[in-house]
């Protein structure tokens, strides 16, 4: 700079302003793609492979008691009128069904991701805030399922909690005819957080959960309110009930399976064992009014989760496909590379 | 400065509202149909409310900015739409979002535009403050008084000292000057730096300063209402029971500066935003580029889209609920009032265009303009465009048009300042048969003149030589001093036979104000080699020969014009010999020269051609005894003829003719019109980026034709120069229809023999036939028969021809036609426009073109407030348009591209979900996620990469200029790019769906518990989406610098650091309604299942777009490909020299001679009224009595101004006007009347 005032509007020499910032500047060259698709390609049928055999060691009993043929064992059941009704499901396992088994009811053409349906809860009142009983806080929308019919405030309020699953199941083991109970365990069915973080049960008053859900009516379908949802097990109640939080879990699908129960215990703690078994369905949850299957499923998991042959059947495909494309691109890549000269 | 105003306007130029807003205000003034002001009667004037003085360009204060603001800011459609989208999410029916979404990026957009526009607003503020405090001083109550000039007055007499600002429109009353004379700088009003005279009427000047006889000055003006003609004025002054009229010549405009004159006192007529100042700014047009009316178009279609896909949804909907959703009341009632399916239905198509709106990108027009902004910083901080010499950095002085710059097809360039730097550079001569001015080496090779290594020849033997001046060549200097004396009659003809004024302001120093840089060119060179011209009376001229002074009696002029081309003084030499001294085009001169000069003249011819072939500009130059008698005869016709009433001019022509006959030839001059630098190369360069370049230039024909060699663009070797003249309609027709058949005729021939029906059918269309010309053509066409081909009739034709042709050259155009030409192009080639150029003549067309850029660092300023892009020179085009608009472009491009396919990815999910969530509206992923995507998750990447990503680096720009192609056939982005973006978006939008949907059917934890439900699905797709245009981003960037690795990298870290934050314990315990997704994150990240599942997205996403650009790269490489592999290719071996082109002239044309004006001075010094009286100089001259025009002369103090070489004379000659002048008026009013 000769003087400083005569370029005083000289721009600053920095690699930023005059763009020349150091940059790595990447090219889809052959060397890369190639090869790139091959890896991948390869990689992808190793996966899928792996998730296929392991998919396959998967041992799923799945069973429709919906009782839609009039042969089905739960098809009086399906008569509105028929309360209380119970039903006996049979199936046979010619197999030792490796434990731990999980017990999951599954339902389809249940629209649990409904944006309404979805709504319709409020998580004020689900954290134990006493305060959003009997009013309501203003983002949430409970209706329907806000007052019952007196105007009585329900809690748990929304269409969710109002819709909750309610058949229950009894698994036997038929053993020379006689029928023996397997031990199902409902405990830690749901996730960690939803039961220590997200609902809490309001604080007991006078050491009684049902005294703080005074005022408050149950919601409409219940058989029983909140505070008594599992009569055996006392510290199972309130928002804390695990089938409870399970079912506010709402399925992303209009086709889901929800965890019931685990078999984990006793003689059943290394599975099922071969053999006949007979299962109780105490019939309440009608389906059939908007075309829904409901199903009992019995299954084991593996490293990656139940029985999933989708995922690893795509990775096969998605693999072999990279596969093609880089033999395609290395013969397009011979073929034109050295075609035509650079004339750049 | 009131350049203020023109800033302001330029610098706002998109702000027509406020202007707008302005004049509505003044709606009720504007229709007055007579301003009648009295002087010193306040009470009087004020009963019409006239405008005070005060400049109000603001558009806001503290209190009206936010309401004004976000007024204007909702006026815009897409902000308009958020607006109403928010409104929508209100309605609990139907908002399937919450309002933080839309409330978020709107209230951050919103906020970045108000911050902007607060701050031009401060600035306003400032310099509108800035304007309005300033003092004036003021006649109130009969006694001056400082005033503020925002509380100046109609009706007020103010008093103006010398280099002050004129505060408002003010009537001249009196000066300090004799008879009222004033002078004023008006180049904040036109651009023209010249001195500008301005007489007070002889009845108000004799009011002097004497402020009792002011203070009692009652005259009433009744004049022309407000208007924005610079040059116009009408309105009469009565006092005292008499009139008097008043013209422009009378008034003193806000704006000007007052020059040369201790003071003067003025009458306001009109004041503040009335002033035809104020009342000219804002007129600018706003310029908006193809690319924002596509991208207009394309939120259109967007819009529809989306509207299209709302309605879908919605019959999906209504029919849904009656076939399923019906039944399922036994879990879900609805209140009474959504009973109805088909308002079901209709509630869910806004709930979805809630959901969907995010397809219209709300960050878009934000995005966009700021990444404009940067690429206009990356402009102003060009070092290769900053000129030191003039300190002068290049400067974006719109922000909204640089991707426009990479799709430049047709650039109008004026000639005189633009392509030449309008200096002229004596270079060589022939004296009597010997050239001088080359350098030979030892071995007698020529060698080329560069400034650093050949020595310049020592001219300190004179004392008054001129230190600028620069001879290569010393044989000359060793003629001179050994006093040969045809040399020294060569450069005592050049000093004296010419109209130049001298001014010595010190001794020694000399200055002179030459008419035409030619003229003063040629007197420089005569001034160092020892002949200096140093002062004239009008019947004298004092030389300076070798140190000795000669006063030489001036006889007669012998005046310059057109069709003389030549001009010739008679002197007396001391010694009492006649001579008559001439110059003039070789033509003309050698016709008249006595025959035994004929083998000179040979010679010099040679000489003359060869000097031309170099592109110089030549005179000849010839010399005559005269005899007394024959001097005086001939003198005494001249003086009966120039005192004839009819044919005057033609009488003197022939006079003259007879006198200079029988001349004898002393040689020959070539003056070197200097280019600036680099412009051959520029033009060559830009003319193989396809760019076709018009020169349009208010020069003659010779001159431009001279230029056009000169810059490469004539040469030899083309196959035809069509020069289109015709004074008539017909003439014009018929030369045009001959270019064309002679232009189309053998091509046609070719086609018909040679190639086959398919490929004529593919030439068919023109533009691609116009490329299959092989043979060179140029076009030339004069003012006169452009003015009859830009009829209707005629410019499809002078389209066509124009177009075929190389180079296009227009001359003698008028500031109007350069922009009718502009318009020409505009609206027949749909092509994008540049105009370039320096004066106030080139305003009309860089107002007119898409892009306008001015020449920067020259005296007049106009061009560059009027411009989009100013730099110093020429040669920064090359640079302008290779490197940053080939950028701009490609950047935009791609940044839109992505923008659309991102938002479609993001979108689209949210609509292959409403088949399987009964079209409920339910969103795919948590409102925040959708709050934050679009302004946290992507919007930094993908603006580093419009911001910095190089394709092909600046020398590789500049290399292959064939780069620049794909701007201008728009072929980055265009509908159908835009339609392969967005389907790329939708195809991932549907992979992105439908994977995890297909994985998430079955699938539950490792622990057996369920994962298929919506939260978890929700993390995956999302997750997922942000890899996914992460890696798309990726892929896009070409040029990964550091901030590309920062923010790529740092998105994905933000989006798992918002992720996790967001579903913490901790922000759900204290919002519990607000996080619903609490622990989502962990329980369903830590699964295997949802990275196989993300992984297999994203290689499904990205991998056919890697194998698609890959064989297409293969397979169809663009030139942009090539240059990449060969840019890597050198990156890897090392930088190579590269040997850059030069162009190289090879033109053997004559070329022409060296007057660039009209009608010389010769009458004006003659008459003696340009004459003035220095202060310092040693001599004195009588005051001489001229014979028409003003009454005596005005003595002018400190007329040294700035000491430009342009011609004060000018400034005092008001009988005489240069045609530029002319123009400069055209321009103007054609201006108005747009």
């Amino acid at each position: 700079m000769k003087n400083e005032g005569k370029s005083a509007q000289r721009p600053d020499n920095t690699a930023f302003t005059q763009q020349r910032l150091p940059a790595w500047q990447p090219i889809l060259s052959a060397g890369i793609v190639i090869p790139g698709f091959l890896i991948i390609g390869l990689a992808f049928i190793g996966i899928g492979i792996g998730l296929f055999l392991t998919s396959q060691t998967i041992q799923v009993q799945e069973m429709d008691y919906t009782g839609v043929e009039k042969d089905s064992p739960c098809f009086r059941c399906t008569i509105p009128s028929n309360l209380n009704c119970t039903c006996e499901v049979t199936f046979s396992l010619s197999t030792l069904f490796t434990g731990p088994v999980f017990f999951y009811y599954g339902l389809s053409n249940y629209y649990q991701n409904f944006r309404r349906y979805g709504v319709s809860k409020d998580y004020n009142q689900l954290t134990g805030d006493t305060r959003y009983f009997k009013s309501r806080s203003p983002e949430e929308d409970c209706s329907p399922y806000s007052y019952d019919s007196n105007n009585n405030p329900i809690v748990p309020c929304g269409a969710i909690a109002n819709s909750i699953f309610n058949d229950t199941f009894e698994l036997y083991q038929i053993i020379n005819g006689t029928k023996k109970q397997v031990p199902l365990d409902g405990r830690g069915i749901s996730w960690w957080t939803d039961y220590n973080i997200k609902y809490r049960n309001p604080s007991p008053v006078n050491g009684s959960l049902a005294k703080a859900f005074d005022g408050t009516v149950k919601p409409i379908n219940w058989p029983r309110p909140a505070y008594e949802l599992d009569l055996t097990d006392p510290n199972n109640n309130g928002f804390l009930n695990q089938d409870f939080l399970v079912w506010m879990r709402r399925a992303a699908l209009p086709q889901f399976r929800k965890l019931y129960r685990r078999i984990t215990d006793g003689d059943y703690a290394a599975g099922l064992p071969a053999g006949n078994y007979s299962l109780t369905v105490h019939y309440n949850y009608p389906v059939l009014s908007f075309d829904g299957r409901k199903k009992v499923v019995f299954s084991n998991v593996s490293w990656m989760g139940g029985k999933n042959n989708f995922l690893g059947l795509a990775y096969l495909v998605v693999g072999s496909l990279c596969v093609v494309m880089s033999v395609v691109m290395l013969v397009v890549y011979a073929k034109f590379k050295f075609s035509d000269d650079d004339d750049a | 400065m009131d350049g203020a105003c023109f800033r302001e306007t330029l610098r706002t130029r998109r702000r027509w509202p406020d202007v707008m807003a302005i004049w509505k205000k003044d709606i009720r003034i504007a229709l007055e149909e007579e301003r009648h002001v009295r002087a010193n009667d306040r009470d009087y004037n004020e009963r019409f409310s006239y405008a005070d003085n005060r400049i109000k360009t603001a558009k806001y204060n503290v209190f009206t900015f936010l309401p004004i603001n976000l007024f204007e800011q909702f006026q815009r459609f897409a902000n308009a739409y958020f607006l109403v989208l928010l409104i929508l999410q209100l309605i609990p029916e139907i908002s399937s979002l919450s309002w933080f979404t839309t409330i978020v990026p709107l209230v951050l957009v919103l906020a970045i535009t108000a911050v902007k526009d607060a701050t031009d607003d401060y600035f306003r503020h400032k310099s509108d403050q800035q304007v309005n405090t300033r003092q004036s001083q003021v006649l109130i109550k009969g006694k001056l008084q400082n005033e503020k000039w925002m509380n100046v007055r109609v009706g007020d007499i103010i008093k103006l000292e010398n280099n002050q600002f004129v505060a408002a429109d003010l009537l001249l009353l009196s000066s300090s000057e004799p008879y009222g004379l004033c002078y004023i700088e008006t180049a904040e009003l036109d651009g023209e730096t010249n001195l500008k005279v301005r007489q007070a009427l002889t009845v108000t000047s004799d009011l002097g300063d004497d402020v009792a006889k002011l203070a009692d000055f009652s005259g009433e003006v009744i004049c022309e209402p407000p208007n924005n003609k610079l040059d116009k004025f009408t309105g009469t002054l009565c006092w005292k029971d008499n009139k008097y009229s008043l013209d422009n010549e009378k008034m003193l405009l806000r704006g000007c500066v007052l020059r040369n004159t201790e003071w003067c006192f003025g009458l306001v007529i009109f004041a503040g935003l009335q002033t035809k100042l104020m009342q000219n700014c804002g007129r600018t047009k706003f310029k908006r580029t193809s690319i924002d009316k596509l991208m207009n178009t394309l939120v259109l279609w967007i819009f529809g889209f989306l509207i299209c896909m709302g309605i879908i949804l919605a019959i999906g909907n209504t029919i849904w609920e009656q076939k399923v959703g019906s039944d399922f009341w036994e879990y879900l009632q609805w209140k009474e009032l959504t009973i109805n399916a088909v308002f079901s239905g209709f509630l869910t198509f806004w709930s979805y265009i809630i959901i969907l709106n995010t397809v219209v990108p709300i960050s878009l027009y934000v995005s966009v303009e700021v990444l404009r902004l940067g690429h206009s910083y990356f402009i102003n901080w060009d070092r290769r465009m900053y000129y030191s010499r003039k300190d002068t950095p290049a400067e974006a002085r719109t922000t909204t048009l640089n991707e426009e710059l990479g799709q430049v097809e047709f650039i109008f360039s004026d000639k005189t300042g633009t392509l030449t730097q309008n200096i002229m550079v004596f270079n060589k001569c022939s004296i009597n048969g010997k050239t001088y001015g080359d350098v030979y080496d030892e071995f007698g090779h020529k060698v080329d003149i560069t400034k650093q290594k050949t020595p310049c020849v020592d001219f300190s033997f004179n004392p008054l030589m001129d230190r600028k001046f620069r001879f290569h060549d010393s044989s000359l200097v060793e003629a001179i001093k050994l006093e040969e004396p045809l040399v020294q009659e060569f450069f005592r003809l050049l000093a004296l036979c010419h109209t130049i004024m001298p001014e010595e302001r010190n001794e020694g120093e000399l200055v002179y104000q030459a008419q035409s840089p030619d003229e003063g060119a040629l007197v420089t060179a005569a001034r160092n080699f020892g002949f200096v011209f140093r002062s004239r009376t009008p019947e004298t001229i004092t030389l300076y020969e070798m140190g000795q002074a000669v006063t030489y009696q001036l006889l007669a002029i012998l005046d310059f014009n057109n069709v003389r081309k030549r001009m010739s003084v008679i002197v007396r030499n001391p010694k009492g010999q006649l001579k008559l001294y001439s110059k003039g085009a070789d033509t003309i001169l050698f016709d008249r020269l006595d025959p035994s000069n004929e083998e000179l003249m040979f010679t010099t011819s040679e000489h003359l051609n060869e000097f031309a072939g170099e592109g110089l500009r030549t005179l000849a130059l010839a010399y005559k005894d005269l005899d007394e008698d024959v001097f005086d005869e001939w003198m005494k016709k001249l003086l009966f003829a120039s005192t004839a009433l009819d044919n005057r001019e033609e009488k003197l022509g022939a006079l003259y003719e007879e006198i200079e006959q029988g001349m004898l030839l002393l040689g020959a001059t070539a003056i070197e019109d200097k280019l600036q630098e680099g412009v051959p190369e520029t033009i060559a360069c830009l003319t193989l980026a396809n760019i076709k370049i018009w020169v349009l230039t208010g020069d003659k024909l010779e001159t431009a034709m001279n230029i056009g060699y000169s810059c490469n663009m004539l040469r030899d070797d083309m196959n035809t120069v069509f020069i289109i003249s015709g004074h008539t309609m017909l003439e014009v027709q018929q030369e045009l229809r001959t270019a064309k058949e002679k232009i189309m005729g053998p091509s046609k021939d070719k086609f018909s023999s040679g190639l086959d029906m398919e490929k004529t059918e593919l030439y068919s269309s023109d533009s691609v036939f116009e490329e299959t010309i092989i043979a060179e053509y140029a076009l030339i066409i004069n003012g006169h028969s452009l003015a009859h081909a830009l009829e209707a009739d005629l410019e499809q034709i002078l389209v066509d021809v124009a177009c075929l042709c190389k180079t296009v050259i227009c001359c003698r155009v008028t500031p109007l036609q350069k922009a009718l030409v502009v318009e020409l192009i505009k609206r027949h080639k749909r092509a994008v426009t540049l105009a370039i150029g320096d004066g106030a003549n080139d305003v009309s067309m860089i107002k007119t073109a898409h892009i306008g850029v001015g020449i920067s660092g020259q005296e007049g300023m106009q061009a560059v407030l009027a411009s989009d892009y100013s730099f110093a020179q020429f040669r920064y085009l090359q640079r302008l348009l290779l490197v940053h608009g080939r950028w701009s472009y490609h950047r935009m491009c791609n940044f839109l591209c992505y923008f659309f396919y991102k938002n479609f990815a993001f979108t689209l999910v949210h609509f292959w979900y409403g088949f399987l969530c009964g079209f409920s509206a339910q969103t795919v992923y948590d409102q925040w996620f959708i709050t934050l995507f679009n302004i946290v998750y992507t919007s930094l990447p993908v603006l580093a990469m419009g911001l910095f990503d190089q394709d092909v680096n600046e020398q590789y720009s500049l290399r292959f200029p064939n780069l620049y192609r794909p701007g201008q056939l728009n072929q980055l982005f265009n509908k159908r790019k835009f339609f392969t973006c967005t389907l790329q978006g939708v195809c991932t939008s549907f992979i992105l769906f439908f994977i995890p949907y297909g994985a998430f059917m079955t699938a539950v934890r490792d622990d057996g518990a369920h994962i298929s439900d919506q939260q978890t699905f929700a993390v995956t797709i999302a997750t997922s989406l942000v890899i996914v245009v992460s890696v798309q981003i990726g892929l896009d960037t070409n040029y990964w610098t550091a901030v590309n690795h920062f923010f790529i990298w740092g998105s994905l870290a933000v989006y798992f650091a918002i992720l996790f934050a967001m579903h913490s314990d901790g922000i759900f315990t204290i919002f519990p309604n607000q996080f619903p997704f609490i622990g989502t994150a962990r329980n369903s990240l830590n699964q295997k299942i949802v990275w196989l599942v993300i992984l297999l997205t994203t290689v499904v996403c990205i991998m056919p777009m890697v194998a698609v650009r890959f064989i297409k790269a293969d397979l169809y490489p663009t030139q942009t490909d090539k240059v990449r592999l060969l840019q890597q290719a050198t990156r890897k071996q090392g930088p190579q020299e590269q040997n850059l082109r030069r162009v190289r002239r090879t033109s053997s044309r004559r070329s022409a001679y060296a007057f660039a004006h009209q009608q010389g001075y010769g009458e004006l010094i003659t008459s003696g009224k340009n004459m003035k009286v220095p202060t310092s100089s040693t001599s004195t001259y009588p005051l001489y009595s001229p014979t028409r025009g003003l009454t005596g002369t005005s003595s002018v103090k400190n007329s040294g101004v700035n000491d430009t070489t342009r011609d004060q004379t000018e400034t005092y000659s008001t009988g005489f006007r240069r045609e530029s002048d002319q123009s400069q008026e055209v321009t103007v009013e054609d201006l108005e009347a747009r």
